[in-house]
């Protein structure tokens, strides 16, 4: 456990809430109840049927053979893109949407970046007869276009976000400031594994599903549970965190985070934020993130909108920091480019974010029959526009 | 004695003015504290900019990005605070959020704090806890006080521990907001001033977030020592003379 949450919601130097007056009855509110809601016989029930009946899980594990071929190892995907609107980000948002119902909240906010987590909160606010609004930069609202018309017909209302670089981070922004203006009926599902304590720690629990039923899955298909490598792309780190989360403690499972590097990680253009970041506190917790010696965050690029964001989650700090993790990253071109292969040796269309943790297999060395599992968290309909303008298709 | 401590002994239906430093041009900063002392003001907040203030409304956000755009930066604006006190009395406070102040150096922030004359701090993003545990001796060692935040949502426990952590005031957020939202007192904002008047703290209580005129200022009044303007100050010097838009912005407030 020593790379879990301590009782002050730390995970070693990063963490905490540091937030304003304003959220701090909804964000103690949650802090006290999320373990004893989650732990209840009867969330977990219901939790695990809609996972299952509704979502679809658990998603497989498949061996894929022809990267197997090509790289020597044995190389397994764990299909998060066939859940339920097409990524890991579902598994979140059932759990939220439960645990806001048991809250007695009514309405229901979150930002988006891809729109994968917005579509997957619209989803589960039409499942259970909840009012939404989601959070979305300009500009993402412009390149995950299929995904605004999702939203929309599942009834959410869609606020553009049109401060600073109009992504991720200034929908995050937006969505905090709904919050401190609706501070009593309305619980903000956050996407990913950032934010005030518990949020980090909530979102792993929720998302951590993937890597409880790898280990089950590998020690069927292998005979053991333990890995060799796991790889996972990292935006704010919330599949990263479920694929982690069960290897963490094993220590010979090395763990792969993938970063976005954008034009490259020295170009201006990147969202490397362990490479590039320092350490510093944004959308409530302290962790790493990319900013100006004056402490000014600096706007991230990356081609996949779900990896556009300046920071990283607390307990990925954590793991970079103690060297737990290897945190690497893979450029805009690299990423599509590994789209595209893994469309040929596998028929699998990935999500741009999922690209990128395929993308880094090109770059490891294998002895040969490794175990090595790749998070595939989501399937790249959304990204079509982005493949056939880069490819010409 | 403390600036604060002293203004409160001494005056009543106490003006506070926010303003975003480096704004509207960057060297405005020390020319909007005087302007706003001669016209009246009896504490200022200069506010240093962040790039995603997600306590403020458009307006503040606005100010914060055209001064961040024009180069302002926490090191530039202690410098223009060289001169604070050959040229300005009345109290004044630093508000802004927490990373540009841990990327500068808790102890070197409050060192060039107590080095320019600036007598407090309000940092909407540092919690409590952490403030106890990391900030309070340094801000202590150099005189600063340290201006929390209460709402209408923060608990009696809560508000006394605010009270016995701090020594300037206590700012009061007439509702959950962000900055830049009217405020209207219907029952129930009545009820909590009211309720946190009754609450006989040490500290004296500033009321802030949507005053924006004579009507709404003398209100708040009523139920506190006093008011603070943020974010109709900041509109209302956005163009033109600042003699002229910050005395006739401060007539205002004058019977
Ligand atoms: C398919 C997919 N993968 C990854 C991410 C990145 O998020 P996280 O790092 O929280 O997993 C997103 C975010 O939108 C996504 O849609």
């Amino acid at each position: 456990m020593k790379y879990k949450v301590n009782e002050k919601g730390y995970y070693g130097d990063f963490g905490g809430a540091y937030i304003p007056e304003m959220l701090y009855p909804n964000v103690e509110e949650l802090r006290q109840n999320y373990l004893k809601i989650i732990d209840d016989a009867d969330f977990q029930k219901e939790f695990h049927q809609l996972l299952k009946d509704y979502v679809g899980r658990p998603s497989p594990l498949y061996l894929a053979k022809r990267y197997s071929e090509r790289y020597g190892a044995n190389i397994f995907l764990k299909r998060e893109d066939l859940n339920h609107t097409g990524a890991h980000k579902i598994n979140n948002t059932i759990g939220q949407i439960l645990l806001a119902e048991k809250l007695g909240k009514k309405r229901i906010i979150a930002e988006t970046g891809a729109g994968q987590h917005g579509v997957a909160t619209a989803t589960v606010c039409a499942l259970r007869n909840l009012e939404c609004v989601i959070y979305m930069g300009e500009v993402d609202i412009e390149r995950q276009a299929p995904n605004v018309a999702r939203m929309k017909m599942l009834g959410a209302k869609v606020v553009p976000a049109s401060s600073g670089s109009k992504t991720l981070k200034d929908a995050t922004n937006e969505a905090m400031r709904d919050w401190i203006n609706n501070p009593v009926d309305t619980h903000y599902i956050i996407g990913s594994v950032v934010g005030p304590h518990p949020y980090p720690d909530m979102v792993a629990i929720f998302q951590s599903i993937i890597s409880e039923e790898t280990k089950k899955q590998l020690l069927e298909q292998t005979g053991s549970d333990q890995p060799d490598y796991v790889l996972a792309c990292v935006g704010g780190g919330s599949n990263a965190m479920g694929m982690f989360y069960h290897f963490m403690d094993d220590e010979n499972v090395k763990l792969i985070a993938v970063e976005a590097a954008g034009k490259g990680v020295s170009s201006g253009f990147s969202a490397a934020t362990t490479y590039l970041g320092k350490e510093g506190v944004l959308h409530g917790s302290r962790s790493i993130l990319m900013q100006t010696p004056d402490g000014q965050v600096v706007e991230p690029h990356s081609v996949s909108a779900g990896l556009d964001y300046p920071g990283i989650g607390p307990q990925h700090a954590h793991l970079f920091k103690t060297g737990r993790g290897q945190y690497v990253s893979i450029t805009d071109e690299e990423s599509l480019d590994a789209g595209l292969l893994c469309t040929k040796l596998e028929g699998i269309i990935p999500a741009i974010e999922s690209a990128h943790a395929l993308a880094y297999l090109e770059k490891m060395e294998f002895k040969g029959g490794e175990n090595v599992v790749v998070c595939l968290s989501g399937r790249g309909d959304k990204d079509l526009d982005t493949y056939i303008k880069y490819f010409n298709l | 004695m403390n600036r604060i401590k002293q203004l409160f002994q001494e005056k009543k239906n106490i003006l506070s003015i926010y303003y975003t430093a480096g704004y509207p041009n960057t060297g405005d900063t020390l020319q909007i504290a005087e302007l706003l002392e001669q016209s009246g003001a009896d504490i200022l907040e200069i506010g240093f900019p962040y790039s995603d203030p997600v306590a403020d409304g458009p307006v503040i956000q606005a100010s914060s990005k055209q001064s961040l755009d024009q180069g302002m930066t926490l090191q530039l604006l202690f410098e223009q605070l060289k001169d604070l006190r050959k040229k300005v009395s009345i109290p004044v406070l630093l508000m802004g959020y927490v990373n540009p102040v841990l990327q500068f150096g808790v102890e070197k922030f409050c060192e060039a704090c107590a080095e320019v004359g600036v007598d407090g701090c309000i940092v909407p993003d540092l919690p409590m806890v952490e403030y106890e545990e990391f900030y309070k001796d340094c801000f202590e060692k150099h005189n600063l006080s340290n201006v929390f935040l209460i709402t209408p949502q923060t608990a009696e426990e809560r508000i006394h521990k605010i009270d016995g952590l701090t020594n300037g005031f206590i700012y009061l957020l007439s509702s959950s907001a962000t900055t830049g939202k009217n405020l209207e007192v219907g029952n129930t904002t009545e009820a909590y001033f009211s309720r946190i008047k009754n609450l006989n703290l040490k500290n004296p209580t500033m009321i802030g977030f949507g005053i924006s005129d004579k009507q709404t200022f003398d209100k708040a009044c009523s139920y506190a020592n006093g008011a603070i303007i943020g974010t109709a100050f900041v509109k209302a010097i956005a163009d033109g003379n600042l003699e002229e838009s910050v005395s006739n912005f401060m007539k205002k407030f004058k019977d």
